[in-house]
This record gives structure tokens, C-alpha cells and sequence, in this order.
């Protein structure tokens, strides 16, 4: 796969599986996974406050329970979500990443309990910072407990949702472009809206030798056009 | 082909299957059995049609719709089934005491961490009663002095049994973090269990050495005896645990230090399982019997040893003599 020619291009990762297809998987890099992790610090915060402060009202007997559910929130929350709503806790879901075992099957007991146990680790000195110096030290951004499990954390696939590249029209692509080129063709239509018109120009006129001198962004959303089935 | 004339020829099938994958992605899966028995091959049918599409340089948008059914479909293939009872029955019963004699190396450096620093001490304390202080701070020792003298103990009446229920909650939830912490610390090249192992040692040898002076050893040993079974074994094999990834880190042998790590960490959680296992059982203990006042101290001497030699002989003798092939393990 050209991918693999140009590995720092972009992130994706394919996995060979028995049938011989070629997963493409996208792991997901720290910033995602920190705000992931803090919607989940947020839930599980809410919820021990209210358990506590309702707990309490029974006694004793009812700060013991609320010991025992909060410990149980603490260590097993991020697994029991791993484990059964397929490798997605409330935070994961929110921002579409998700844990899978290293081979892409979904993420199982021991790997998941493995990972969210070296958390501990991960976590120090202080704001996962091991954890977050780990990841960008490997290629599938796996902080230690992804190392130690043989688990990664991957973005879900995003549902194709394009939106108007702002261009009429549909142009050929060129035959000889790559399944790589062409996608690098469709994300500059896509990211163009964020782009000011000179910096699309500026990136378009790279271009030119292979697309022709005339026009090149325009070109280029046609092409898009034309791979997404638009007019 | 074309990409028009492809695309014609086989979105059914790809329409097909990927509303089947929708249909076991939902949390309530409603597959009939014939269905389900055309997954796989219209999964294998669809690897091909990716491939196809990829080899040919079909639009992107095309390969790229493809191959997320491709990661979907494999995620709904390559579930495992989890038979969690049985399995958990076989690793308490055979697969865990197996373990521990498997990694009895790292289980005996483990307690030595623990012991000999705790016992030197202990032993120091006795003979240089200040030296307390250079472990404790002065308002902890005396807090535990005032735990664990007769004087305050209502003799004769045991606790409420909500007060139990408290401190059930409140030893599962200390108890086990601590070993939690032992044990995660201990990739970082050991050093991290190596320090949970001792620091604990010298706290517990300090306590009992400081309480041993003050004479109050009977409610304090009294005390102990019985969980202490459990709970200071468990300790041993979560650091003996850290201890694994900690030299799998630094000795990893013919294995890239990851892979070394990986294989290692696969051994070290399972001993885990068996931890989280014995401290349950150990709060347990902690908060229903051990603090019982009723019971004569001989009766608990003799419980705590009872105890002492159930779970010494569990690791020796348990699931020996078993097929190995029945070992299983929840992973």
C-alpha cells in the first residue's frame, strides 16, 4: 500500500487480517483523548457527588455502600464501558474515538482493565504528562497502558457528510492518481472553507505541472466534485 | 470495470451487509440464525470488493466507504465470547495458585520488600523506641495509639454493624488502590513497586513496633492476625507483579522491550485478578471479624492462624495434579 511508502504523511495505520483486507485505522492523538477523558472525569465527578450526598442520608451503612461505588467508579468505570459498549466510554462516544486491541478486534476485559490500571502511571507527575510524552514517542500514539495491553485508541470512521465545496461543475480525475492522491485532492476541497483564497491558491499551485496552469483551485473542487457525485 | 459499472453491479451486497453489521452493532443484536450464517461470507465478499476497489484506484470515496465496513464487519466477526463463570471458577480454583507458582520468583522478591525491611525496623524500634518518628509523624503515631488501646475499646460489645458496613466500603476502596498503585508503579522499571513494597513494610513494622511498647499488642496483633492473611499476601503478589513489568522493561532478553513488556503485562494482569479477589475477601474480614470484640484473643490467635494456613496452602497445593489443559484464565 503507498502508504506505506510515505509513513509520516498522515496517521492512518493499516492492520492485515485473516482475509487478507487491509484495515484502515486512524488512532487518535492526545488532544482528543484529554478531552475524552475529561467529559469522563466530569460524568463520574457528578455522580459520585450525588451518590454521596444521597448515599449519606441512610448512615453509616450508606457512606459504606457509597465507599464501595465510588472505588467501583474510580478503577472500573472506563472498563466496564470499554469492555461492553465496544471500546467506548460517554467521553470516547462524545468525540467518536474508541479502544480496540492492537490487531483491531474490539477490546476485551484483561487488555482494558490493564490500560485504565496504568493510568496511574500515565497520569504522573501530574496531568498525564508520561502518558501524553509516550504517545508521541510511537506512531499509534499508545501511552503505557496502551503499550502494556496492546490496546490503541482510533477515531471512529467518520460518516462521509461533505459539504458544498462552493464550486459548479465536475471534472475527470486524472487516471494515474492514487487512492492516497485522490484523498488528498478531497480534503483540500473539504479543509478549503477554513482556508483563506491565497493560502488555497498558494497550496493548489502545487499542483499546476500535473493539473494544468489554469485555475487550479477551481480544478481541484471539481475533481471533488466528481469523486463525491456532486454538481 | 468502471467505478459506475462496479458500484451498480455490487452496492446491494455491500447495502446488504452493512445493515446486518448495523443490526448486531445495536445493543439488543435480533439476527436470525440463517442471517447470521451469511455474515461471514458476505464479510469475506466485501474484504474482496475493497481490495478490489483499492487495487483499482476507484475514488477514494468509494474505498474509503468500503473500508469502513471492512473495520466494522471485522469488529462484529472477531468478538470474543466471554464464558465468564467457568472461567472464573477454573482460575480460582486451578489457574491463579498455578500462576503465583509459576512467577514464585518475583512473589518471593516481592515479600522479602515487604518483610525485611518492616522486620529490621520492627526489631529497631524495640531496641531504640524514638526511631518511631523517623518513619511516622508524631500526630499519626499517636493516632494509632489511641486506635489500639484497651483502654478505649468498649469491651464486650461488638461495633454496629452499619459501622461495619462502613468500613467494609472504606478498606475495599483504600485497600485495593493501594495495590492498584503497587502494582501499575511498577512499570516504571520497578522502581515504583519497589517503593509501595518497602514504604508499607516500614509502616507496618514501625506501628507494630511503636505499639508493641506501649504494650497494647494484644489489641493490635489481635487485630491483624486475621486479615493480615489475605491482605498483606495480596500486597506481595500485586508488587511481585509490578516487579514483572519492571524487569520486563529492563531485561527484556531476544524481544523488543514493547513485545517483552506486552507478553509480560498478559502474566502480570492475571495475577491481578486473583488480587482484586483476595482484598475483597480481605475487607471482608477486616471490617466483619477482625474488629469484633467479643471474641477471646486466643479464639482469634487461633482463626488468624487458621487463616494463615489456608491461604499458604491454597498457593502450595491448589490445582496441582489438574490437567493443564483445564487452566483458563479471563482475559
Amino acid at each position: 500500500m503507498s502508504s506505506h511508502s510515505h509513513p509520516l504523511l498522515d496517521t492512518r495505520h493499516a492492520i492485515e487480517t485473516p482475509e487478507g483486507a487491509l484495515l484502515p485505522l486512524t488512532p487518535a492523538g492526545f488532544m482528543v483523548r484529554c478531552l475524552a477523558q475529561l467529559i469522563d472525569i466530569l460524568i463520574r465527578g457528578v455522580i459520585t457527588t450525588i451518590m454521596f450526598v444521597l448515599l449519606s442520608l441512610l448512615g453509616k451503612m450508606g457512606t459504606g455502600v457509597a465507599l464501595i461505588l465510588a472505588f467501583l467508579l474510580e478503577w472500573f468505570y472506563p472498563v466496564f464501558f470499554e469492555v461492553t459498549r465496544n471500546g467506548r466510554t460517554p467521553g470516547k462516544k462524545w468525540l467518536g474515538i474508541r479502544v480496540v486491541n492492537d490487531d483491531g478486534t474490539p477490546i476485551t476485559f484483561g487488555p482494558s482493565l490493564l490500560r485504565n490500571l496504568l493510568r496511574v502511571v500515565d497520569f504522573l507527575p501530574m496531568l498525564y504528562l508520561t502518558g501524553i510524552i509516550t504517545s508521541l514517542c510511537n506512531r499509534q500514539f499508545k501511552r503505557l497502558g496502551d503499550l502494556a495491553a496492546g490496546s490503541m485508541v482510533v477515531y471512529d470512521a467518520t460518516t462521509a457528510q461533505h459539504t458544498d465545496f462552493a464550486v459548479r461543475g465536475q471534472l475527470p480525475v486524472p487516471a494515474d492518481f492514487s487512492t492516497d492522491e485522490q484523498r488528498a485532492l478531497l480534503a483540500f476541497a473539504e479543509r478549503s472553507n477554513y482556508l483563506s483564497a491565497e493560502r488555497q491558491a498558494e497550496l493548489a499551485a502545487l499542483l499546476v505541472p500535473v493539473i494544468g496552469a489554469q485555475d487550479p483551485v477551481t480544478r481541484i473542487k471539481q475533481m471533488a466534485n466528481s469523486m463525491v457525485g456532486k454538481h | 470495470m468502471k467505478q459506475g459499472q462496479f458500484e451498480q453491479t455490487y452496492q446491494p451486497l455491500w447495502e446488504l451487509l452493512e445493515q446486518q453489521i448495523i443490526a448486531l452493532e445495536s445493543p439488543n443484536r435480533q439476527l436470525s440464525g440463517g442471517e447470521l450464517a451469511s455474515f461471514a461470507s458476505r464479510y469475506r465478499r466485501l474484504c474482496h470488493l475493497h481490495a478490489l476497489a483499492t487495487d483499482r484506484h476507484y475514488s477514494s470515496h468509494l474505498v474509503d466507504k468500503l473500508g469502513d465496513l471492512v473495520v466494522r464487519g471485522h469488529q462484529q466477526l472477531y468478538r470474543r465470547k466471554q464464558p465468564f463463570m467457568q472461567q472464573m471458577i477454573s482460575f480460582v480454583v486451578a489457574g491463579f495458585p498455578r500462576l503465583v507458582r509459576a512467577q514464585q520468583s518475583y512473589i518471593w522478591w516481592a515479600t522479602a520488600l515487604l518483610y525485611v525491611p518492616g522486620l529490621i525496623i520492627y526489631l529497631a524500634i524495640l531496641w531504640q523506641p524514638d526511631l518511631v518518628y523517623t518513619i511516622t509523624p508524631p500526630a499519626q503515631v499517636s493516632s494509632f495509639e489511641e486506635m489500639y488501646d484497651p483502654q478505649n475499646r468498649t469491651l464486650g460489645r461488638a461495633r454496629e454493624s452499619d459501622t461495619n458496613v462502613q468500613m467494609f466500603g472504606f478498606y475495599i476502596r483504600n485497600n485495593i488502590g493501594v495495590s492498584f498503585r503497587t502494582f501499575a508503579s511498577g512499570i516504571l522499571f520497578g522502581v515504583g513497586s519497589i517503593f509501595f513494597l518497602v514504604y508499607n513494610g516500614l509502616l507496618m513494622g514501625a506501628v507494630a513496633g511503636h505499639l508493641t511498647n506501649a504494650e497494647f499488642t494484644q489489641t493490635f496483633f489481635t487485630f491483624v492476625v486475621g486479615h493480615g492473611s489475605f491482605e498483606l499476601t495480596a500486597i506481595c503478589i500485586s508488587g511481585a507483579a509490578g516487579l514483572k513489568l519492571g524487569y520486563a522493561l529492563l531485561a527484556p532478553g531476544n524481544l523488543t522491550r514493547t513485545e517483552s513488556l506486552k507478553r509480560a503485562s498478559k502474566i502480570a494482569i492475571q495475577l491481578i485478578y486473583g488480587v482484586i479477589i483476595m482484598l475483597v475477601i480481605a475487607a471482608f474480614i477486616e471490617a466483619f471479624w477482625s474488629s469484633n470484640n467479643i471474641l477471646l484473643p486466643w479464639q482469634k490467635y487461633l482463626v488468624g492462624g487458621f487463616l494463615w494456613t489456608l491461604v499458604i496452602s491454597y498457593f502450595v497445593f491448589s490445582g496441582r495434579g489438574l490437567d493443564t489443559r483445564a487452566e483458563g484464565s479471563p482475559s
